[in-house]
Parts: structure tokens; sequence; C-alpha cells
């Protein structure tokens, strides 16, 4: 192969392109920009901690099954582990919108690093609906009956049936975590390739 | 050199201040173990709610009148079910988005007829039953105007049924089988026969629970028990959970809607909420391109209080 | 293992309280929690952030 060929191939452009956008002391940064210094910027972190602790804890009921945690008390206690970072997760990921709304954090090209995180957060909400009416109690059996008319009104109910407890099942614990995590990798991706939002400052003009 | 107009809420000039040590690997530990501390925690003291769930063995033991009513409304096709429309069956249109029939293009792609679904396999599925086989057969084999009768007769008596020694009683005539289809459901409902009967019509291996949960919703039992732990459209139910925990919270905008005009008494409401969140869900990924929206973080200056010391030190 | 070294400390099944305030009608336990967020919002705005003069020596 000619040093020509091996420039041409997939891998090596691939691998180019991406070291390119995100060289390692990029992806693996050991400093960040000054303005940097305040609380507020942990909460991305604490989302992403609390996700991976969501999929820890979901995947310790996944072991014993769906039925598992009615009936033992260590099941009962890996199900609360789930809610609970659940809540976290999404008390993390509400503060992180705000903060990231009152910064404009969309500025300078970050506008599809906010529109990512949206989405996720939105995939969130269906992950978290379908874990509701996967529960195998008096809850799934009300959230379901009660989510279908609006599911229905819709047109979706015809293939989203969320009286379909296998269906909701497999989108919980295997279609809505994939989307979740693709995005939120996205996501994180994005902010280490654009970089921390810089402040507001005054208006500068930018030479085209 | 053409020079391009700044806007403030969309661009930014690149960093060229200083940086500062930062170990994000380190962070990244510590928030995960400040999390899983936190989860188990809370956990520990807390715990999560496990109500039961409800079946119909349960419904038709504890309220048997109620579930022989509802049986009637299968057969009487006057269920929530019988006249939902679509995805089910075809009785309704059902909501309308403007001019939009959603659910009604789609179509009944999961086909429910209360009658045969409800009340006649199940019935068909007993062994043993000399009776009940003849009165199936005389159901099967007579005109549609002759059940039509012996249903609006039985309805018309079913203000006074009631339920003496384990049966149903009633004081309708000319009922044909119905008064038997109405009592033997109501005797396989309460051994647990029924639970089974509704879950296995798909086949053995079956994780769809639609029917049994579309007869369950159709009565009142499970709605009781909603409204014992204010999980109601009218209570707010959307946002919370069973017990003290805290539920849902992030639903509140979805469920505000449905508690004010015009959707709290539109039949068209459940569109129409879904609409209006998808309208609102799209501006908010949107945010970046909308003027007046993107501009409110400089103008509330809220940023002033998160980049102080930046202010502060740039300022010096 | 036993089934009491698993039982919540303080579980929260007795039935839920609830705030009315003109239409609204909020859990007790669902207020409590947007409460503490915004709470926590406002001290991660406001407290001091550790690294002061380390930021400042190299900006």
């Amino acid at each position: 192969m000619s040093y020509t060929d091996i420039e041409r191939q997939w891998t090596t452009r691939l691998r180019r392109r991406f070291v390119h956008l995100l060289p390692p002391e990029k992806l693996l940064p050991d400093t960040q920009p000054t303005y940097v210094s305040s609380w507020i910027y942990v909460f991305g972190v604490t989302t992403l901690a609390a996700l991976v602790v969501v999929i820890a804890s979901g995947s310790l009921l996944a072991i014993r099954g769906p039925q598992w945690w009615h009936t033992s008390s260590v099941g009962h206690f890996a199900n609360s582990l789930h809610l609970w970072s659940v809540e976290i997760f999404f008390f993390a990921m509400v503060i992180h919108l705000w903060g990231k709304y009152f910064m404009a954090a969309w500025r300078g090209g970050r506008a599809l690093t906010w529109m990512t995180g949206v989405v996720t957060f939105l995939t969130s909400i269906g992950a978290a609906f379908t874990g509701y009416v996967s529960q195998t109690n008096f809850d799934s059996q009300w959230i379901s009956t009660q989510a279908k008319d609006g599911i229905n009104a819709t047109g979706a109910g015809a293939y989203f049936n969320v009286l379909d407890m296998g269906q909701m099942l497999m989108w919980h614990i295997v279609l809505l975590p994939l989307a979740a995590v693709v995005l939120t990798g996205l996501h994180v991706l994005l902010v280490r390739v654009k970089g921390v939002v810089p402040p507001f400052d005054e208006p500068a003009k930018v030479n085209a | 050199m053409r020079t391009k107009r700044f806007r403030p809420d969309v661009d930014v000039a690149p960093w060229k201040g200083g940086h500062a040590p930062y170990d994000i690997i380190k962070e990244g530990t510590i928030a995960l173990v400040v999390v899983g501390l936190l989860t188990v925690m809370l956990a520990v003291v807390f715990g999560s709610p496990d109500e039961p769930a409800v079946t119909i063995k349960t419904w038709s033991n504890a309220t048997p009148v109620d579930f022989a009513m509802t049986a009637l409304s299968e057969l009487n096709q006057t269920s929530g079910t019988a006249q939902y429309g679509a995805p089910y069956n075809t009785a309704s249109t059902g909501q309308k988005l403007g001019p939009l029939e959603l659910a009604k293009w789609v179509g009944a792609r999961v086909p429910v007829n209360t009658v045969r679904d409800f009340v006649i396999n199940p019935l068909k599925s007993l062994p043993d039953q000399p009776v009940l086989t003849a009165d199936l057969r005389q159901w099967s084999t007579a005109s549609t105007s002759t059940r039509d009768q012996w249903i609006k007769n039985y309805t018309k008596a079913s203000t006074h049924l009631t339920f003496v020694n384990g049966q149903v009683t009633d004081t309708a005539n000319n009922v044909g089988p119905v008064s038997v289809f109405i009592n033997d459901l109501t005797q396989m409902a309460r051994t647990g026969a029924l639970d089974q009967a509704l879950v296995t019509q798909s086949g053995f291996y079956t994780t769809n629970f639609t029917l049994p949960l579309l007869f369950l919703a159709d009565g009142s039992y499970l709605a009781n028990l909603a409204l014992h732990q204010h999980l109601m459209g009218d209570q707010w139910g959307m946002m919370n959970e069973t017990g003290n925990y805290p539920g849902q919270a992030w639903l509140w905008l979805y469920t505000f809607w449905y508690q004010i005009a015009p959707f709290n008494s539109s039949a068209n409401a459940d569109v129409l909420v879904w609409g209006i969140m998808m309208a609102l869900s799209v501006v908010l990924i949107l945010v970046p391109f909308i003027p007046g929206l993107r501009s409110l973080p400089r103008k509330t200056r809220v940023y002033r209080v998160i980049w102080r010391e930046h202010y502060h030190n740039t300022a010096q | 293992m036993s089934a009491t070294q698993f039982a919540a400390l303080l579980p929260l099944n007795t039935l839920g309280h609830y705030l009315h305030w003109h239409f609204i009608q909020i859990s007790v336990a669902n207020f409590v929690v947007i409460v503490l967020m915004v709470v926590t919002f406002v001290i991660a705005l406001v407290a001091p952030f550790p690294g002061r003069r380390r930021r400042k020596e190299n900006q």
C-alpha cells in the first residue's frame, strides 16, 4: 500500500479529523478559563454522575428481573437507589438548565450544545415515563391508563402502547437509555470542542 | 475589511485571558462519590413506594356490583373503552387538534371489541359449563335486534342490581342469556380466572396487559384508589406519587393546562395540551435563535452574580 | 441477609399531605423538592468558589 493509499483510508481520515477537532489536551484538559469560578458550574457533572448511578442501579434491578423488587428487601433497596438517583438526576439537570440559560450558554457557536441538552432533557422525561409504567404495581396501572389518553390522542398510541408492559420495559431499558447516553455523550463532547462559554462583555467588532 | 455586527446575545469574543489548573477526572470522581453517597442515604432513609397492583379479582371481590355494572357497560358498549375510538375501535372520531383528527387518521391498530374480548371470549374459555354453553349458543344464533333488546331490558333494570349470597341478582325480564353472562363473568372475575383469560388471549408468553388494564380503567375501583392517593387529573395528579414521596415535579407545566379553561372542560384537552407542550418544547430547543427570549439572560443580569469574580478582576 | 436490614428508616408510605392555593394543589413532598431546587440554585450563584487566589494569579 502506498502512502497516498493510507492517507485516503476511512480510518486515517476519521482519526485525523477527530484528533484535529478534539486533541487529547482538549478532550481531557488540565486547565480551564479563569472565569469558571462559580458553584453553578458543578451541576453539569452532577447530572452526569447521577446518570451513571441511575444506569448502575437500573442494572442491579435488571439482574433479577422486573418482579424481584416486590418480594425481596434487597430488590426493594435497589429500587429505592434507582428512584432517588433519578430524583437527583432531574434536580441537577434542571438547575444546570437554569444556570446555562442565565449564562446564555449558546453564544459563540454553541447553539448545538444547548439544543442537544434540551433534547436530552426531553428524552429523559420519556425514559422516566416508561420507567413509571414498568414498575408492575398500582402506580404503573394508574399512570398507564391515564397517560394512554394523552398519547392516543396524538395517534402515537397505535404504535406506542403504554398498556403493553413488555414494550414499555424494553423502551425503558434499551432504547431510551441508549438515546440518553448517545445524546449526553454528544452534548459533553460539544462542550469539550467549543469550550465553556465566556462571560458577557462589551460589544466588539468581529472582523469577517 | 468588512465588519460584521456583533450580536451580544449570539456572539462572544474568543477567550484570550488566563487559565487556571483544572482536574477534570478528579471533579468527575468527586461528583460520582457525592451523588452515590447521597443516593444511598436517601434510599436508606426514605425507601421507595410500592402500592400493590390491583387485579380484577380484588376489584370484583371488593365491589362486585361495580364490576357487574362495568361488565354490562362492555356488553352494551357504553364503557369508556367501547366508546373510545382509535386506536381501539372506530366508535368515535377521537380528539381533534384544530382540523387534525390525528388518532382517527392512524386508525384502530390495537383492536378491542369489548363484547367479544371482555365478555364472550372469557366466558367461552370456561370448561364444563352446560348452562353457560347453551346460553352462549343462544347468544351467537340470535339476531342483532334480539341481542339489542335483551341488553336494553337488562340495562333498564340494572339500577336495581345487587349482590346477594355470592350472586349478582337483577329484576330484569326478557333478557335472554345476559343475566347469566353478567353473573358468571362476575364469578369468573372473583376467582382470578378472568385476569388470566384477558392476558392469555394473546398467547401464553404475553407481557401485554392492554385488555385487563382497559377493563380495570372502565370501572370505578381503580379510580377510587387513585382519588384516595391524590392522583386524579384535577388533583394535579400527574405530578404526584403515592404516599408522601416526591413525584414528577417536572410535569408541573404539562398538568397545569388541564386545570384551566378551556382545557378543563374540552373534549379535545389531551391533544390540545400535547400540542401546546410540543410547541413549547420546540421553543425551548430553539431559544438560541429566538430574539427576545435569548436576550433575557443579558437583560436580567443574573450573569453579573455568576461571573462577579471575573468582572472584579478585569475591572482591576 | 435479613429483611429488616434493607427496610427504610422513615418510609413515606402514609397518605400524602397537600397544600392548596386557589386552583393550585401540590404535595408537600413536591413543594419541598421545588423549594430545595430554588434554594440550591441561589446558593450556587452566591456562594464563594474556592481557588480565587490561583485564578487571580493566572489572570
